[in-house]
């Protein structure tokens, strides 16, 4: 195949494709994105590709490897095509049985099904599993019909049509005009409205104007971009030339973090197809329009996914923000009028041509329109990614299509906006989700990080985690940022090993007052965030670490002891031999005694006692003094 | 090496890309090569010290024969991360950001992998541990 020069050939390349399509009888489609291949899903492939060629079936039967299918906790998993039959957290073991029963007698294999933990049922079809039932997947469909390393699957599922559409049907105002009309806005964070963002940008006047992808990623617990890119990048580029072709910019960086080794692999596959068939480079599709990709490697830094910073960053400059104005669609990358986006924001664009801003913009709530990916993870049952459509209550998303919290434990909390966002509480559980109303609990969308928190989880802990993280990552360049992330951290600390004081809530409050209204960018002006929330919805809790010296939530090492009940303790020796500094005593079928004294609490005996027994116990406050108490009166 | 340089000519934007590159290849930068760096790219020395120093990525030092990473995002945190953390340094006897006595392995953290659905994650080398415990980090490093 040589370069398209014409929307007529791509409709013939994609005739073509089809009509090539090897007419298999069953198609083993196995997901083997980064969580897959974690997980073990390349033993997978091997063992179906053995298996086939040993019984003769590689004609019959095809494999189709895809990237991310979103139930990362599954993995490694497969679908068997046409029924669609899920199997999950497969071993190499299972494959000849699959194959053997499965795939030549249609019989199912009961253990190897999905069992919903709510009604302990079994379920046959992955589109039946509520996980997957109560999701819209527009933008992640194709996650399980393409391989990212082939251009032609894209094709196959009408890839670079929207695009074709534009630089033929379309003039750059009426594109702009139909993303305004779709109502998307921007899924990096804020959530600024996109269309009217690359109005901006089209409108300055400049010879050389540049379009980035921010695929930065930098929210710890969120990972949609990293499963776009690594699952169907080619969306993503195709959004970018249509964004290009709007703004009239003539090159493009998508800036990815190096911590995503599989999507940059990826994307750099797909652009070097784009650029042999002409979907990049001049004259694209035989238009009179040229636009260049490039991809650039970030460098370990959360603050390089803020814009300005981002571009000092592609500029091969410490990423330091900037302040704005100018915004980087008057002056960003190189002085020149620049259009920034993220993934996920990008990936809708062709979704939005082809199907329309009218069907778009039914999607989801009046001022959040479409879907949205939340990435699930925490102490619930279902992780993964999930699509959904704006305004969903966040119950809904836990309990049906998350299903509900691991261990049959109690919901506390969900975590959004990573680093930046809140925590919002159990009676908020009602709230729909959009932008707004997220904003309005004090947190942010953020990109779509949801880490959800049980009864264990420690407020104050997590209000802690989160500062050392911002701390840790704050440029340096703003003092209200370098000082007052250190500071309120700082008083964190103490509060959670136990040396909290009266006045220390109120001086939380000002402080993270302070650094809100007063630091250069988004990441000092968000930071305080996870403090404020946990502060407004969880006061108690930091209450109790203050002023009775305990940890409600048994987290805080300082403020509990761990306890060998003596009366459920079996003498084991588990606990003993997994003691990292020998601080248990006790010989077998004797109770064993932890040495107060000697404890680090690292709490391996916790994690070794065996469930059934479960005698090891965490105890604060005055229980835990008297804890200690007893045990050095019995040293002495 | 010698022709990247060439080919980016006076260029400061090549330079993160071309750090990276010294740093796959030697495993670190080796700080002889900053001023080589420096004259081709036509910038200063400091800058490119300073560049390399603000970034994670790079390092000046050379690490241990392994990379352990464990993962000290939100949502392995969560789960226990830390604990995995606090474990490797006591296993290996040493601190986060230094390389073990028998020069074997370097401890680093992340903020993040992308794969939250099955951490707490681990990766040596570049190669993943999903669901790590305190219990089974002990067979992680020793298959080294
Ligand atoms: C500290 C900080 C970190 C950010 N990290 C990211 C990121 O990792 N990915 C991203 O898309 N946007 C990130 N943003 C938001 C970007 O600055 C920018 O608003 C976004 O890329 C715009 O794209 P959108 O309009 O499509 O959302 C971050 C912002 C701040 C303040
Ligand atoms: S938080 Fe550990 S992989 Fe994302």
């Amino acid at each position: 195949m040589k370069r398209i020069s014409h929307p007529n050939q791509l409709n013939e390349w994609k005739e073509e494709i089809i009509s090539n399509l090897p007419s298999y009888r069953k198609t083993v489609v196995i997901s083997s994105g980064t969580c897959g291949q974690a997980s073990g899903s390349l033993q997978i492939i091997d063992a179906f590709e053995q298996e086939l060629e040993k019984k003769d079936l590689k004609n019959d039967i095809g494999i189709k490897i895809t990237a991310c299918h979103g139930f990362c906790e599954m993995e490694p998993n497969v679908i068997i095509q046409p029924a669609g039959i899920f199997y999950k957290q497969l071993k190499p073991e299972n494959v000849p049985e699959i194959v053997e029963k499965t795939i030549l007698q249609d019989e199912i294999i009961p253990s190897l099904l999905y069992e919903d933990p709510a009604t302990k049922q079994k379920i046959e079809i992955q589109t039946e599993i509520p996980f997957y039932r109560r999701q819209k997947r527009f933008l992640t469909d194709n996650n399980f019909k393409i391989d990212p390393t082939l251009i032609e699957d894209y094709i196959a599922n009408d890839g670079y049509q929207a695009l074709a559409k534009v630089l033929f049907d379309m003039t750059s105002e009426d594109v702009i005009d139909e993303v305004i009309a779709s109502g998307l806005r921007g899924r990096g964070g804020a959530g600024f409205p996109s269309g009217r963002k690359w109005k901006f940008c089209r409108d300055v006047r400049a010879d050389v104007k540049y379009i980035i992808c921010n695929a930065d990623e930098g929210d710890p617990g969120a990972y949609m971009d990293r499963s776009l890119l690594e699952g169907n990048p080619h969306s993503v580029i195709e959004g970018m030339i249509i964004g290009a072709y709007a703004i009239g910019a003539t090159e493009g960086y998508i800036y990815c973090r190096m911590e995503y080794p599989m999507a940059v692999k990826n994307v750099s596959i797909a652009l070097e197809q784009a650029r042999k068939y002409g979907f990049l480079g001049e004259s694209i599709l035989g238009s009179e329009f040229n636009f260049r990709i490039h991809i650039f490697k970030g460098a370990g830094a959360f603050v390089s996914g803020e814009e300005t910073s981002l571009m000092a960053s592609i500029e091969g400059r410490r990423a330091f923000p900037q302040q704005r104005p100018p915004f980087p669609a008057e002056s960003g990358l190189w002085g020149k009028p620049t259009n920034i986006n993220n993934v996920e924001t990008w990936a809708n664009i062709p979704m939005i041509i082809n199907k329309g801003a009218e069907w778009y913009s039914e999607i989801g709530t009046r001022t959040s329109t479409g879907t949205k990916i939340f990435s699930l993870v925490g102490k619930i049952n279902n992780t993964g990614l999930v699509e959904i459509p704006m305004g969903m209550t966040l119950r809904e998303i836990i309990f049906d299509v998350g299903g509900g919290i691991k261990d049959n434990k109690k919901f506390k909390a969900v975590q959004t906006g990573g680093p930046s966002g809140g925590c919002i509480p159990a009676d908020m559980l009602d709230l729909p989700i959009d932008y707004d109303t997220l904003a309005k609990a004090g947190s942010i969308m953020g990109s779509g990080g949801m880490i959800v928190m049980d009864e264990d989880t420690c407020m104050v802990d997590v209000a802690k985690y989160f500062l050392n993280f911002t701390q840790e990552e704050s440029c340096g360049k703003c003092v209200p940022c370098r000082i007052g992330t250190r500071q309120l951290k700082e008083m964190l600390t103490k509060i959670t090993e136990g040396h909290g004081e009266e006045g220390d809530i109120e001086k939380l409050q000002d402080l993270a007052d302070a650094i809100k209204s007063s630091a250069l960018c988004g990441l000092g002006q968000t930071a305080p965030n996870p403090v404020l929330t946990t502060l407004k919805y969880f006061q108690e809790e930091y209450e109790a670490h203050i002023k009775e010296k305990s940890c409600p939530a048994l987290v805080c090492k300082e403020l509990i002891v761990y306890f060998i009940e003596p009366d459920k303790c079996v003498g084991c020796l588990l606990c003993k031999q997994s003691c990292p500094v020998d601080a248990i005593s006790g010989e077998r079928k004797q109770v064993h005694v932890i040495d107060q004294a000697l404890c680090i609490k690292c709490g391996a005996c916790f994690d070794v006692c065996p469930k059934k027994l479960m005698a090891v116990s965490k105890y604060t406050g005055k229980k835990k003094e008297k804890i200690i108490k007893q045990s050095s009166q019995k040293k002495n | 090496m010698e022709n990247k340089i060439k080919q980016s000519g006076n260029r400061q934007n090549e330079l993160v890309h071309i750090l990276h590159e010294v740093q796959e290849r030697f495993g670190y930068i080796p700080p002889e090569r900053l001023a080589e760096i420096a004259k081709k790219l036509n910038i200063s020395e400091s800058e490119i010290y300073g560049v390399l120093t603000f970034y994670k990525a790079f390092s000046l030092e050379p690490g241990g024969e392994h990379t352990v990473t464990v993962c000290m995002g939100t949502a392995c945190h969560v789960r226990g991360g830390q604990q995995i953390t606090d474990e490797m340094e006591r296993k290996l006897d040493i601190k986060v950001g230094q390389t073990s006595a028998d020069g074997k392995f370097t401890l680093e953290t992340v903020n993040c992998l992308g794969c939250c659905a099955i951490g707490p994650v681990v990766t040596v080398d570049g190669k993943y541990y999903s669901h790590a415990t305190m219990k089974n980090i002990a067979s992680i490093l020793k298959e080294y």
